[in-house]
């Protein structure tokens, strides 16, 4: 009986996963593509045709901005996976750990765009580090004329790109981490002679990585599509592949959004092509890696390794606060000059001024970030446990469904989406934005709770049914509370995607809907870094509290019981 | 010094009105909400559209809400896809701060309402002759389908604590870059700013300038720019990050400015270096000039696409820009500090005054120092400027 009813559940959120999150990208990207073969009779142009395909191809600089997203995406990720696993392995027996997994908090909760400016001013020629250190040490008077951010080879952009996603795979690490008994690998790979860096190598990274790969494409696909932190951070001409074609879709020469919608399709195929390379590399690293474990050598050599991968993650997280500092000394600045370390004159006009917008735009942030992860969890929880009741396996074309907006790349549809949206007559409003969100919001805490809720040890739930508990209670009163921790991970990220959504925000509420994030870009493109100081903090502010809520309302509620405080075994 | 504002509205208001057809207007506006969208990236023009909302809720019952943009385009692309959804009324956007390349998408693809601007009762203040300034964007006739609200002009600044004398022509820009390697670029060429710094070198450098104001044929692009092409080799190596990247727009290169990572910046707007002195955004040391042989101007209109929802509500705060009062207040300098569009000759005495009474700043520069007023290119030539410059140097 329940087994029919999980079953039924799980299609019910199934279907409102279908309906409400997969067919309207489909019918975003139909209008794309529509458009990328030359059909958008909105700007006079009928019938099918490749012309926009061959114009695309044309366009100059097509090809760096292509060879340059790959190499920004792929470099990226393959670092910043690298380092947060050495990282976790360096740190995992240190006290610290588990403290310092609260300081990660603020690297996730700031949005890309307002990590990128304080970044930018961190380390360009005339930004703060200079400004520290001269001209008493560089002798540089005036800024010395070196590429340091927007260089051509986008090594500014891969170092953004880093400070930001070295966090996220550390919390989602840490995650995995504590439903693998973790410390009793260790202990058996030390005393059978083995270095504490391979012992994660070869014993806890095989079983590790298949808990944490979708995260892994995710961070990937977006690397491969960011826009906002590539337009601070990367070189400008060309550009990476996202923001050409975020350009070409906003030029004043209307007839560009053909080839635009062209590249915007290109730009889902790299996407798509990207992690179907990674995904054979993992294949063929398995393979060499199993005969590298079956000779057992005992490599304990591996620890100068560790020891660097710790001090780049370190100086990686300086970098993070250093630029999140210098937003928040700004905010309060007045007039702050070359070569100074710090502001002449102080001002909280920037706070004054703006007090209004800001006070409007937390409110709807807020509002539909709760909102957008109520729904998520929501759904998220019934398709697990529909899969629970209906003891069914996890079903790899579903996840696939669900994974699907933050494997396409947001440009490919969004647009198309508005169309649809328009058409159905929801565009423009608070309403079509929450529902955009939620599309980003969902697949987010599927990621994050989906793991730890499939390795909840049925032992406890059988317990439960032997004590008589029916599936509602098992749910409620065991599997709920067990997960408390997760679900409030969960709920963080959910909020924390929600409030740093920026084209969503932008194409479904018409322009109308201001949320901190469409006001701190679009003041951003007047570059007072004073008023882009106060909405990156209040930006950074807002999914901080809601990480500290996620690692505080657990640790509290379960403070007399250290087996749910996760890993401590 | 504060305007003797409400004298002077009271004048503009006191006017006998048209026709019967603006009371319709102005009665069927009450109530409306106004969404206006405008770039977003200039607080005070930001200050500016939230005060305008204020005295319009109070005269007219009428309310802006401002949309605000990090490029018009996006305003012009939601319009495309609105109508590409089949949306013909009620549409999002009300009313568009646009011109130039914008302006001609839109009005050719029938996607503005109008024309209008005869409606409007403080037309009677603009010079509506056949070619002048206010009836002409980017060599394109307006035909009533646009309102003027602010005039644009091209102008450089420098500090003047490290560059005393500036050079003003684009040739004694090339020697001076010559001679300070790294300390000058553009905005990017895809952005407005940079495009239109190439189009001021061109009118300045092509053999006869007269052609720009004919659409582009190939071989009189050729032609007329030959000698630009040949100084910007020249130039682009002497270029900040020798030309291989570029701020991406005007504001980007305005803090450049301020942290002293280059010497130059640019503007549309005579005021704007003022403006940023004022706001703490640039050294007091900042000083605004235009080229010798004059520089590019433009006038800033507005808009209403064709499925605005609101169009009396668009209509009287197109008319509202318009008056005297407002003007003047927009051209103060510590309010928005951006030229009238009027025509002086066709004010009253109270209105002239009001003009008079207008502070000054040091970093702003007098009508003497800004030259005479050169036509923009027909809009074909930005757009093949952009791309030809795209194509040579994009690598």
């Amino acid at each position: 009986m329940t087994a029919r009813e999980g079953r039924l559940l799980r299609l019910l959120v199934l279907g409102v996963v279908a309906g409400g999150l997969v067919l309207p990208i489909l019918a975003g990207l139909w209008e794309t593509a529509r458009a990328a073969f030359g059909h958008l009779p909105a700007i006079g142009a009928e019938g099918l045709s490749l012309d926009p395909w061959r114009r695309l191809f044309d366009l100059p600089g097509f090809g760096t901005s292509l060879t340059l997203t790959l190499w920004t995406g792929f470099a990226s990720t393959a670092l910043a996976l690298m380092l947060a696993v050495s990282f976790a392995a360096a740190m995992y027996d240190r006290a610290g750990l588990r403290g310092g997994a609260r300081l990660l908090a603020p690297f996730l909760a700031t949005p890309h765009a307002a990590l990128a400016i304080g970044l930018a001013f961190l380390i360009a020629p005339s930004g703060w580090i200079a400004r520290l250190l001269s001209p008493w040490a560089t002798g540089w008077d005036l800024p010395p004329d070196l590429a340091t951010v927007n260089d051509p080879a986008g090594l500014a952009l891969i170092l953004g790109l880093l400070v930001k996603e070295v966090p996220f795979f550390l919390l989602v690490i840490l995650a995995a981490l504590s439903q693998l008994p973790v410390r009793r690998h260790l202990e058996a790979g030390r005393a059978l002679g083995y270095g504490r860096g391979v012992v994660w190598i070869k014993v806890i990274g095989p079983q590790l990585y298949p808990l944490i790969r979708l995260p892994v494409y995710v961070v990937l696909s977006f690397a491969l599509s960011v826009v906002d932190m590539a337009i601070v951070l990367g070189p400008s001409n060309p550009p990476v592949l996202a923001v050409a074609v975020t350009r070409w879709f906003l030029a004043a020469d209307t007839t560009l959004i053909l080839p635009a919608s062209a590249a915007a399709l290109l730009q889902s195929a790299v996407v798509a092509g990207g992690i179907g390379l990674w995904w054979a590399a993992e294949r063929t690293l398995a393979r060499i890696g199993r005969i590298w474990i079956r000779r057992g050598g005992r490599g304990v050599s591996a620890e100068p390794g560790l020891v660097a991968a710790g001090a780049a993650v370190t100086g990686l997280m300086a970098l993070g606060v250093g630029a999140l500092m210098a937003l928040a000394v700004w905010s309060v600045a007045w007039r702050w000059s070359y070569p100074r370390a710090l502001p002449e004159s102080w001002s909280l006009a920037a706070w004054g001024r703006s007090a209004a917008g800001w006070g409007m735009a937390v409110e709807s942030t807020v509002m539909i970030g709760v909102a957008t992860t109520a729904l998520a969890l929501i759904l998220a929880v019934a398709w697990l446990e529909g899969e629970d009741r209906g003891h069914l396996p996890r079903a790899t074309w579903a996840e696939a469904l669900v994974y699907l907006p933050l494997l396409v790349p947001q440009i490919a549809f969004l647009y198309g989406l508005h169309v649809v949206f328009l058409k159905v007559g929801i565009g423009g409003g608070i309403g079509a934005v929450i529902w955009a969100h939620a599309l980003f919001v969902f697949p987010y805490v599927m990621i994050a709770l989906s793991d730890p809720w499939r390795a909840l040890d049925p032992a406890y739930i059988r317990a439960a049914a032997a004590l008589g508990a029916g599936p509602v209670r098992r749910l409620f009163a065991v599997k709920l509370p067990i997960l408390l921790r997760p679900l409030m991970t969960a709920a963080a990220i959910g909020f924390a995607v929600s409030v740093a959504q920026y084209l969503p925000t932008l194409f479904m509420g018409a322009g109308r809907v201001a949320t901190l994030t469409t006001e701190a870009v679009t003041l951003s493109s007047g570059s007072d870094r004073r008023v882009t100081g106060v909405y990156a903090v209040l930006q950074a502010a807002l999914p901080f509290l809601a990480y500290l809520a996620a690692l505080g309302v657990p640790a509290f509620l379960h403070r007399h019981r250290a087996g749910l405080s996760g890993g401590a075994a | 010094m504060r305007l003797p504002l409400l004298a002077v509205l009271a004048l503009g208001l006191a006017a006998p009105a048209l026709a019967g057809g603006w009371d319709d207007t102005v009665a069927a506006a009450r109530g409306q909400t106004v969404y206006w969208n405008a770039w977003g990236g200039d607080e005070r023009t930001n200050d500016f559209i939230a005060w305008a909302s204020g005295e319009l809720q109070a005269q007219y019952g009428v309310t802006i809400s401002h949309v605000k943009l990090s490029d018009t385009a996006e305003a012009v692309t939601r319009v495309i896809a609105e109508k590409a959804a089949g949306k013909a009324e009620g549409g999002s956007v009300d009313l568009i701060w646009i011109n130039g390349a914008n302006f001609l998408s839109m009005k050719e693809q029938g996607l503005l309402h109008g024309p209008f601007l005869q409606d409007l009762p403080n037309a009677r203040y603009l010079d509506l002759s056949e070619g002048s300034a206010a009836v002409v964007d980017f060599t394109i006739p307006t035909e009533g389908y646009e309102s003027p609200w602010r005039l644009a002009k091209f102008v450089l600044s420098h500090d003047s604590a490290r560059v005393a004398e500036p050079p003003r022509s684009m040739a004694a820009l090339l020697d001076w870059a010559k001679a300070n390697p790294g300390r000058f670029t553009h905005p990017a060429v895809s952005n407005f700013m940079g495009s239109t710094f190439l189009k001021q070198a061109l009118i300045e450098l092509a053999p006869d300038a007269s052609v720009l104001q004919a659409e582009a044929t190939d071989e009189a692009f050729s032609a007329a720019t030959e000698p630009l092409w040949a100084w910007y080799d020249a130039l682009r190596p002497n270029l900040w990050r020798e030309g291989k990247t570029f701020p991406e727009n005007e504001s980007v290169l305005q803090q450049m400015l301020n942290d002293g990572e280059v010497d130059f910046a640019m503007a549309f707007d005579p005021a704007a270096a003022a403006a940023a002195v004022e706001r703490g955004l640039l050294p007091e040391t900042v000083r605004s000039y235009a080229p010798e042989a004059g520089s590019i101007g433009n006038i800033s209109f507005v808009a209403i696409p064709f499925n605005a929802a609101h169009k009396e509500g668009a209509m009287v705060v197109a008319n509202f820009l318009l008056d005297p009062a407002v003007q003047a207040r927009a051209q103060d300098i510590s309010v928005l500090g951006s030229y009238s569009v009027l025509d002086p000759a066709k004010l009253d005495d109270a209105a002239k005054a009001a003009f008079d009474a207008l502070p000054a700043s040091p970093a702003l520069p007098s009508n003497e120092a800004l030259g005479p007023t050169l036509g923009e290119p027909h809009p074909s030539w930005m757009t093949r400027l952009a791309e030809d410059w795209a194509r040579r140097y994009t690598e």
